[in-house]
């Protein structure tokens, strides 16, 4: 019996075996390779050549750089804008959908709500540069045709921040309520047939019953967010700016990317990555440990 | 009475119109791009084109169409589709099963689990994977466009939630049926999580489509780019001009935003088309995979 047992549980270590491998390679030789950090980096003689070891110099030379708390900070405020409307928008907009009766015209919002966030930062970014664009984009045009001066949006340090944050949350706040009208959808109608005796209106039902109800959700996705707090989104940012606007607009990631793969300074880029990815670990780990806690989330 | 009727009224109106311009947004400046993209550049100049093409033309598609950067580009996607998307989803799927085992009848299950979650929690991060996809001679190669991401944590985890909210009696029966693990993977638990694998398959094949950063860094010969980070040079690098000089001599209906917005459009077809019949199952797959009873 036990030989049976054995040889069945073979099966499924063999499946798992191509997996460990690229997670090996992929993953934690990648982990290992954060040494990097700590050297004078030399891409040609190799992760396991005789690189140079130079202690803390990176770190030093990144913290005397007064622009990395620049960096930092637009990171920062980016990235805590986004979670917060991130949350709230899609959370506002399932209530009221919740409250359309008809499921046609409910599924069509749905069906476009979705639409952007299928379509990659290369297509939305250069669909964005046209139309903001402050001379002959639409957006502009409509505001120069009802009076008003146009405004460079994505040229202009002080827009900067507002353009990104306010189209990446309406990139991905449909995509976002997918949760949220499943939490609505669970909610028992006996609630809400109690709640209209004990006269209530609309609003209050919707107060007093749908936010209470999704309210597990809620707490979840709020927790889990924490971890993003220093990813403001590479990929947004980098296609949409341009060495104007790095005194707001510049990010960990893309400072990270411009000083390793462009100006090749292969230690002091992987000094501000590891400093990233042991924050993020802290914060991931704490948030995971939280949502457990606190709303019995278990990731698998 | 009166009032009483207006006020039942009054609130799904507002609210349907309300949501209803909401959605139009995400529309709309795709709309305007494709009105673009069909018309005259002359009418494009002037600011005369908003959500319709105007003097309709195609010359924009056809010199896009014509180009041949445009079909390599094209081809090196359908590539990483045609080798990612079969990959991607058996790793997925044999990786998803074993670890939907209950601990008790699968014991290394926990160590196997936390070793795939740690890499959610800590990353190398790019620099150091840059320079093993370097060091493994990967650059210039569609594996590097296609390995370092074939494992994808996260649909694993969607898919092996899936899993343990299977009925166990059907995989009991088989097993007492004689049937293997494997047997029980393909013939059984396969073919019940159809709508979970279809969610999987769209993200896949729109995470493939998508991509352009793994290609921009990855590789140096630009005729070795996918379509997207092929686009990015065309669409969103403020100095690069498309068109060179004696095309603007020959074409005089067509510009670089014309032209920009024509490639635009045929980026996202594919995508538009697909999505919106997949939408009751990725909806379902998304809910099911991550909430649990």
């Amino acid at each position: 019996m036990n030989v049976i047992k054995k040889s069945k549980n073979l099966s499924l270590h063999l499946m798992l075996l191509p997996a460990m491998i690229l997670l090996i390679v992929f993953s934690y030789i990648p982990m290992a390779g954060i040494v990097i950090a700590f050297q004078d980096f030399i891409p040609a003689k190799g992760f396991l050549g005789n690189q140079e070891w130079v202690g803390l110099k990176n770190f030093e030379l990144i913290s005397t750089n007064p622009f990395v708390y620049r960096v930092l900070q637009n990171t920062l405020i980016i990235a805590f804008a986004k979670i917060l409307l991130g949350l709230a928008i899609p959370i506002a907009f399932a209530i009221f959908l919740n409250e359309i009766r008809s499921s046609a015209y409910k599924r069509t919002l749905q069906t476009l709500v979705y639409l952007p966030h299928f379509l990659s930062w290369v297509l939305l970014g250069g669909i964005l540069i046209d139309i903001l664009s402050p001379s002959t984009g639409i957006v502009n045009n409509l505001l120069k045709s009802l009076g008003f001066n146009p405004i460079f949006f994505l040229g202009d340090p002080k827009w900067f921040q507002p353009t990104v944050i306010i189209t990446d949350v309406w990139k991905e706040f449909g995509w976002s309520t997918i949760l949220y009208l499943a939490a609505i959808t669970a909610i028992n109608p006996s609630l809400y047939e109690s709640a209209k005796i004990d006269g209530a209106g609309r609003f209050r039902q919707m107060i007093s019953v749908t936010l209470p109800g999704m309210s597990m959700i809620i707490a979840m996705l709020a927790i889990l967010s924490i971890g993003n707090i220093l990813n403001a989104g590479f990929d947004q940012i980098f296609n949409l700016y341009h060495a104007g606007v790095y005194e707001t607009g510049d990010i960990i990631d893309t400072f990270v990317y411009r000083m390793g793969l462009i100006d090749a300074k292969f230690g002091p880029a992987a000094a501000v990555g590891l400093f990233k990815s042991i924050v993020s670990l802290i914060l991931i780990t704490v948030s995971y440990y939280c949502a457990y806690r606190f709303a019995d989330y278990r990731i698998f | 009475m009166r009032t009483w009727t207006n006020k039942k009224y009054i609130f799904p109106v507002i609210n349907g119109t309300i949501l209803g311009i909401l959605a139009l947004t995400c529309l709309a400046p795709l709309v305007h791009i494709f009105a673009i993209a069909f018309s005259d550049n002359n009418e494009v100049v002037k600011g005369a084109v908003t959500l319709w093409p105007k003097s309709f033309t195609l010359s924009s598609f056809t010199f896009v169409l014509e180009r041949q950067e445009f079909w390599q580009a094209f081809g090196v996607t359908l590539k990483r589709i045609a080798i990612g998307l079969p990959l991607n989803m058996l790793l997925t799927i044999i990786t998803a099963y074993p670890l939907s085992k209950e601990s008790l009848t699968f014991r290394p299950r926990t160590f196997y689990v936390w070793f795939m979650f740690f890499t959610m929690l800590f990353a190398g991060g790019l620099i150091p994977t840059y320079m093993l996809v370097r060091q493994l001679n990967m650059l210039d190669s569609i594996w590097a466009l296609v390995l370092p991401g074939a494992l994808q944590v996260y649909n694993v985890i969607l898919l092996l939630n899936f899993f343990r909210q299977l009925p166990k009696e059907i995989s009991e029966a088989a097993y007492m049926d004689g049937a293997g693990h494997w047997q029980t993977l393909w013939k059984i638990y396969v073919p019940t999580s159809m709508a979970a694998l279809a969610t999987l398959i769209l993200f896949t094949v729109v995470g493939h489509w998508n991509a352009w950063f793994d290609g921009m860094i990855y590789m140096n010969m630009p005729e070795k780019y996918p379509l997207q980070t092929f686009l990015r040079t065309v669409i969103t690098m403020p100095d690069f001009k498309y068109l060179k000089a004696d095309d603007w001599k020959n074409l005089q209906s067509i510009s670089d935003r014309t032209t920009r917005s024509a490639q635009i459009i045929i980026a996202s077809v594919p995508i538009l088309l697909v999505y919106p019949f997949l939408q009751k199952y990725f909806v379902k797959g998304i809910v099911l995979g991550s909430v649990k009873g």
